[in-house]
């Protein structure tokens, strides 16, 4: 059983604050397969295309034939616990500030012999035990062994936590409560058991629906935020910049229409005021005060969350300057997260389709609903995954770019846009 | 084909650089003191070694092309053999092969490493592909870890407890209080082993090594020469090496001797009984009692019995790790692979001083090294004689 987490006590700010000391970072090329895996929340291995064999550690040729035809599969993690030991020394400081620390070695059903982070309900070997693959605090993939049947809490267990970035006790900041999306990551988030829920909302003089319910809940509290306006960003960086664990900034603009059906760029810079520049104003004050807290306790700060869109991959012309103020907004987030990743702080991309709102009216279903994207994203966080494509029509389109991004750029072409 | 033996080579001259805890100088200085007390403890001209035969991890970015020049030496036969607690019965089978086919005469055999305040860390991370890849970042805590979780298997398994391996510890410590060289110069009791403080359970600080900075070395030449020269030497009568052996095991529970041991056993033409002493590659307590059981001294399992049954002291009924072994000399990188090597001339010709092994004519030395991911995976073994 693992001990449910309490709710920390108020940091004495005489203490000094632990700083980040990650643990290691190199891997070869061919072992970041399952980074890049793990990224998605799935364990894949090396199997040879040739004779079958499932291998690891990862390898430049099949370690049984020898061939060099060797693909990445889902792995299901079945296997048996050998052996297992608690570290009391460690070489490295991530692990010297976190001893004890436990490890075991895994034998595979699909083979390999795997040398795996043990949950702390895993028993003594030998048993049955469930591997997984997780990103670390330096945002590699590591293998982790799981009980075969977890309890209600095993979310907490201590090493868990420094793979993942549950919400529970934690300080959120919403950077835009004012839309059904915004409302359901707050909900979501309370439910989660977040501490404190920051929602920012501009044009304060605009009342909108749902606002109103959202700050009914204790745990929420209302911040004027307009991502436009640099020294406001600045001015609520200051005043709660050094208490967020995460930011979710889910504020855009969303148009429709591509080059031809609008004249002039008003429409085109509006979007990428909010979704590109507010990105940066917002990565820029609120990036560092992170970065300083990322070892801070329990609930020490861990993610960023951009809301992005399938979009971003791959150009959709009927929304074609939103498409592209996404895809800019996608490549200054993948800068923002080599630029966090010294701290330790996770930046997670959601690319979600259409979303059941005002702007995707003309968009048939199967449409995202608010609260199905606010589960996508606290999930994205308790597993600790990297990129999340929520809904099917973004896994569809996912599918799609990754087996050919070409094919698919004409598939969007079909009507002219 | 039968494998030729080595009855025509000669192996003499063994020089240990004394070790300590760090240093400031590289591997080419302990290289240097090696080479150096090699030519002046052999009488020969330093122009003289014709071959030369290197084991180190601390020479980057040299290799063993560059010692030659920065030693001034002009071999015509070279190797480089970075295989660790395996390299001493890897150089000696090599050296001794080139010397039999006349590509060299002289073969300087020296292994050779430094230890910096944080150079053993930064060697951890970056030992192997699969080390980097698959172990350094679960707990960087290097060997320990994998050698623990052997540990506690083969505890499992077959029964062994703590004290079975504290007593190859105990042993070793009394050794090593006779040997000048050894970093360990306290008494170590069966109590003080037990309480130590664990470092990766269910490893506790006894059951490791001291990494230190030193050099071990030995000189490979023919039988005749060494007459000539009237150098103490010793021969070598069987010997045996085997990597990446057992695969097909999903956790370490025997080394690659076993596959071997026949092999070794008929080329000296003699069986484990005769033996008079063995030196183990001694990384971890257990590795040393699954060599007791893969070369055939008892069976897979028996380790724990043959360990309380004998006394594996210098004097004892079956001497181990005479010099005190890597758990109480100190572990000097690559010279770890070379102790047992100079550790048995001496033993065989008479300058062993008060750890001798009494009437010892004949010695196993064992090598085992390189743990690139879950296991170590080079194996070795020679079987040294007293010369006529």
């Amino acid at each position: 059983m693992t001990m449910p987490l309490m709710k920390p006590k108020r940091k004495n700010p005489v203490l000094r604050t632990q700083q980040m000391n990650l643990p290691p970072w190199a891997r070869g090329r061919v072992a970041l397969g399952i980074t890049a895996a793990a990224a998605h929340g799935r364990f894949e291995l090396q199997e040879c295309q040739e004779c079958s064999a499932v291998q690891y550690p990862p390898r430049s040729a099949c370690w049984r034939c020898l061939s060099c035809k060797l693909r990445w599969r889902e792995q299901s993690g079945e296997g048996e616990l050998l052996s297992a030991t608690t570290l009391h020394h460690s070489n490295d400081l991530f692990f010297r500030e976190r001893l004890p620390w436990r490890l075991g070695l895994v034998k595979l059903d699909a083979g390999p012999t795997l040398m795996v982070h043990l949950h702390g309900e895993v028993g003594e070997a030998p048993q049955r035990v469930k591997v997984g693959a997780r990103l670390d605090r330096a945002g590699q993939a590591v293998l982790i062994g799981f009980p075969n049947e977890g309890s209600a809490h095993m979310a907490d267990d201590k090493m868990l936590r420094e793979m993942t970035s549950d919400p529970k006790f934690r300080k959120v900041l919403v950077t835009d409560g004012k839309t059904p999306a915004g409302q359901a990551i707050v909900r979501a988030l309370v439910k989660a058991g977040a501490d404190i829920v920051w929602v920012g909302h501009a044009e304060p003089w605009k009342k909108l629906g749902g606002l109103e319910d959202i700050s009914a809940l204790p745990q929420v509290t209302l911040v004027p935020l307009d991502l436009t306006d640099g020294r406001a960003v600045s001015r609520v960086a200051g005043s709660i910049g050094g208490k967020v664990d995460i930011v979710i900034n889910n504020a855009e603009v969303h148009r429709s229409f591509g080059i031809g059906n609008r004249r002039g760029t008003d429409v085109a810079k509006a979007e990428m005021d909010i979704n590109y520049f507010g990105l940066l104003r917002l990565a820029q004050e609120f990036g560092p005060a992170l970065k300083g807290r990322s070892a801070d306790g329990a609930t020490h700060a861990t993610a960023w969350v951009n809301l992005l869109s399938i979009y971003a991959l791959s150009n959709f012309p009927p929304h074609g300057t939103f498409s592209a103020s996404k895809a800019a907004a996608y490549s200054l987030a993948q800068c923002l997260r080599a630029e966090m990743r010294p701290a330790g702080i996770r930046v997670i991309n959601v690319f979600p389709g259409p979303i059941d709102d005002e702007w995707n009216q003309h968009m048939p279903p199967p449409k995202l609903t608010p609260e199905s994207l606010a589960s996508a994203i606290v999930k994205a966080l308790r597993d600790g995954v990297e990129d999340v494509y929520p809904g099917d029509v973004a896994q569809e389109w996912l599918e799609r770019w990754r087996d050919n991004p070409k094919v698919l750029e004409r598939e969007l072409a079909v009507n002219g846009g | 084909m039968a494998r030729r033996g080595y009855e025509d080579v000669a192996v003499a001259v063994p020089v240990t650089v004394p070790y300590v805890r760090y240093s400031t100088e590289g591997a080419h200085w302990f290289l240097g003191r090696a080479l150096h007390a090699l030519v002046e403890h052999s009488g020969i001209d330093k122009d003289a070694i014709d071959g030369l035969c290197l084991s180190s991890f601390s020479l980057a970015p040299d290799t063993a092309v560059g010692v030659t020049q920065h030693m001034g030496l002009s071999p015509r036969w070279l190797d480089h053999v970075p295989t660790g607690g395996a390299s001493g019965v890897m150089c000696l089978r090599r050296a001794a092969r080139a010397v039999q086919c006349g590509d060299a005469e002289v073969v300087a055999c020296v292994a050779a490493d430094t230890n910096h305040v944080d150079s053993f860390r930064q060697t951890l991370g970056a030992f192997s592909h699969f080390a980097r890849d698959a172990t350094y970042p679960y707990g960087s805590g290097g060997p320990n870890s994998i050698f623990a979780m052997i540990t506690a298997h083969y505890m499992r398994t077959f029964g062994a407890r703590r004290e079975d391996f504290g007593r190859i510890a105990v042993a070793q410590r009394a050794n090593a209080l006779r040997n000048p060289n050894a970093m360990f110069k306290k008494p170590l009791t069966l109590d003080e082993y037990m309480a130590a403080r664990p470092i990766s359970e269910p490893l506790h600080l006894f059951d490791c090594v001291m990494p230190c900075a030193g050099a071990e070395a030995f000189l490979v030449m023919s039988r005749r020469r060494a007459q000539d020269l009237g150098l103490a030497h010793v021969l070598i009568r069987g010997t045996i090496e085997r990597h990446n052996a057992f695969a097909e095991d999903p956790i370490m529970v025997r080394g690659g001797w076993r596959k071997d041991r026949d092999a070794l056993y008929a080329q000296a033409g003699v069986q484990p009984q005769a033996i008079d002493f063995i030196q183990t590659y001694d990384d971890y307590p257990v590795i040393v009692m699954m060599h007791f059981e893969d070369l055939g001294f008892c069976e897979k399992g028996e380790g724990p019995a043959f360990v309380q049954a004998n006394t594996l002291t210098h004097d004892g009924s079956f001497p181990n790790n005479t010099s005190g072994g890597q758990l109480s000399a100190g572990q000097a990188g690559a010279a770890g692979g070379f102790m047992g090597m100079t550790e048995s001339i001496r033993q065989l010709t008479g300058q062993a001083g008060e750890r001798s092994v009494p009437g010892a004519a004949l010695g196993l030395v064992a090598g085992f090294g390189m743990v690139t991911y879950d296991r170590c995976l080079c194996t070795g073994a020679v079987i040294l004689g007293k010369s006529e």
